[in-house]
């Protein structure tokens, strides 16, 4: 049996209650939606693209401890990276947190997104730490749909 | 005093000490016995079943039912001319004939079988509503309902040209009177209100609500899902139209449940499905309708839940409504008042007329975090909006934690979540 503190680890809870990149963004070249019926997390991706690359990035919206760290993090971890490394970034979190990496993805460099290690114990849960990645992906491809887990 | 589990671990407070057990003609342990699920562990922790609300868990009794149907009995109803078949038709009859007198209908062709609640609700919303719901008229319901209590409404009256109105309900949860008096008029055709709220608990004054109502000519149905596990329904005390409830809510089986109709109002309506069972002969030019009650039951039914609950109604009955709502009622009060103590909880749903739903938040620790952290001490509870969406508007919160009880709960069960709040606050620090 895990604990729950593998779960809600320092970092994740630190960032739960101080978000990082909390705002909205003035002239975002993509902006996303997204929604979890389930606990009524309610996400909004704002994205600044130059040259492929993302040169900013921000959210806002309420959610549980899960999702709201996991858009905090990703946040971080993202500015600078080229939409080819944001989808391999993403690949390797979805498998770190399903607990099912995917074999023929080359394994990207999680840094400090590998807080999120205890969700794949808690499946219910993974729909709160992805939350903030399909709406990215979905901002990254111009979709105007608003996402949901279900 | 008995622990029941490693996560009673609270030392006896005051509260304890007003020893609710034993209770006169109840015996919590005893009954705790007849439900096997009961017994197991999760996450290491004996299971604290604290979803009732959601689905109540099967006693033997019930279990043993649908063992004896499928071992003994398996047939199909209504047709065969076998011994199999008359012995499925009368079990399956017979919990037709038990709910009849459960809730005091005046004959058994009033009580119909379907698959829930919710289905009841659509099979009134299409056969009655669209016979006679016209553009310009009103259906009238509250702010406490059910999703499934407000989604078929809005279908008929987004097809009928007709109007939703919605009776408003106060800080405490509890329906304002004085707005749904103002609602009612000569083109109020329908009021559709829950008996006891899922995501708050409270009782509505359905008799006032259903003598108001008549006042104005409009038929009254009630959602019985939350009301019939813990109260004793009287249909024709009550003198409502229609009063729908599910059999897995009241410690049944899932997929089957009921909707009583007045029979003059039944026999006046046309079919909800088209099917076996609810014809009585069909040529390809026309089709006579089979009489009340099958008419409105198409196809071959749930026959073995349907024999289930009728096993869940007999043992309810056997315990007793009496006992149960005077035991619930003093674990209502203990819990109102153990989580009242704990810092940062905040009760959403504080009706005086209340039955055993303990919803809340707690400071800005998200509902689903809470979830998670007392499942892994082996409490389930339910956290989300519950399928009341509006509710949670109401009060303006994204969701809540509900803790909602049933007879075979006890005050430590209560305490077990009271320690499993504390660990909570401990994890978020």
């Amino acid at each position: 049996m895990t604990d729950i503190e593998d779960l809600y680890q320092e970092v994740i809870l630190d960032h739960t209650k101080r978000p990082r990149n909390f705002r909205e963004m003035e002239n975002a070249s993509c902006k996303a939606e997204g929604y979890n019926p389930l606990c009524g997390d309610k996400v909004t991706i704002y994205l600044k693209m130059e040259d492929d690359r993302v040169t900013d990035i921000s959210f806002k919206g309420a959610g549980c401890a899960i999702s709201t760290a996991s858009a905090s993090i990703m946040t971080e971890s993202l500015k600078g990276k080229t939409r080819a490394e944001v989808e391999s970034l993403f690949n390797t979190f979805h498998g770190l947190v399903t607990g099912e990496p995917r074999a023929s993805q080359e394994a990207a460099d999680l840094g400090k997104l590998a807080v999120f290690s205890g969700v794949s114990e808690y499946p219910v849960r993974v729909k709160c730490a992805t939350l903030a990645w399909h709406t990215l992906l979905s901002s990254l491809k111009g979709s105007r749909e608003a996402v949901s887990t279900e | 005093m008995r622990a029941i589990g490693d996560a009673l671990v609270t030392p006896s407070s005051e509260r304890q000490e007003r020893n609710l057990y034993p209770h006169a003609g109840f015996d919590v342990w005893k009954i705790r016995e007849d439900f096997p699920i009961l017994k197991q562990e999760v996450h290491g922790h004996r299971l604290v079943y604290l979803d009732n609300a959601a689905t109540a868990q099967k006693p033997q009794a019930v279990i043993d039912a649908l063992v004896h149907y499928y071992t003994a009995d398996n047939s199909n109803v209504h047709r065969g001319v076998h011994s199999l078949s008359e012995r499925a038709t009368n079990a399956y009859e017979e919990t037709r004939a038990k709910i009849k007198r459960h809730i005091n209908a005046a004959e058994s062709r009033e009580i119909v079988f379907a698959r829930g609640t919710t289905e009841c609700i659509n099979l009134v919303a299409n056969s009655y509503g669209r016979a006679n719901v016209q553009a310009d008229d009103e259906v009238i319901i509250s702010a406490m309902e059910h999703h499934s209590n407000i989604v078929p409404w809005q279908m008929l009256c987004e097809e009928r040209g007709a109007r939703l109105r919605v009776v408003p309900i106060n800080d405490d949860g509890e329906m304002i009177i004085e707005e749904f008096e103002k609602l009612l008029n000569s083109r109020t055709k329908i009021v559709s209100v829950v008996h006891v709220s899922n995501s708050l608990g409270t009782i509505n004054p359905v008799r006032q609500i259903i003598e108001m109502a008549h006042d104005w000519n409009a038929l009254v149905f009630i959602d019985g899902a939350q009301a019939a596990p813990h109260l004793k329904i009287d249909v024709r005390e009550l003198d409502c139209d229609f009063y729908a409830f599910s059999s897995h809510k009241m410690f049944g089986p899932t997929g089957i449940g009921i909707l009583y109709g007045k029979a003059e109002l039944l026999e006046a309506m046309p079919p909800y499905q088209g099917g076996g069972d609810m014809i009585r002969s069909v040529t390809f030019e026309e089709t006579t309708y089979n009489t009340i009650p099958h008419k409105f039951e198409a196809g071959t039914p749930n026959i073995a839940a349907t024999i289930g609950f009728g096993a869940a109604v007999d043992y309810l009955n056997d315990i007793g409504f009496d006992p149960i709502a005077a035991y619930e009622h003093e674990l209502l009060a203990y819990g109102t008042e153990a989580l009242s103590e704990v810092p940062g909880v905040r009760l959403i749903g504080t009706a005086r007329e209340k039955a055993a739903v303990l919803a809340f938040v707690m400071e800005d620790i998200h509902p689903h975090d809470i979830g998670t952290i007392l499942d892994r001490q082996g409490i389930a509870v339910r956290t989300g909006h519950h399928c009341a969406q509006p509710v949670m508007d109401r009060f303006k919160i994204p969701a809540t934690v509900r803790a909602s009880l049933a007879f075979y709960n006890t005050t430590e069960e209560i305490d077990a979540l009271i320690a499993g709040l504390h660990k909570v606050k401990e994890v978020f620090g």
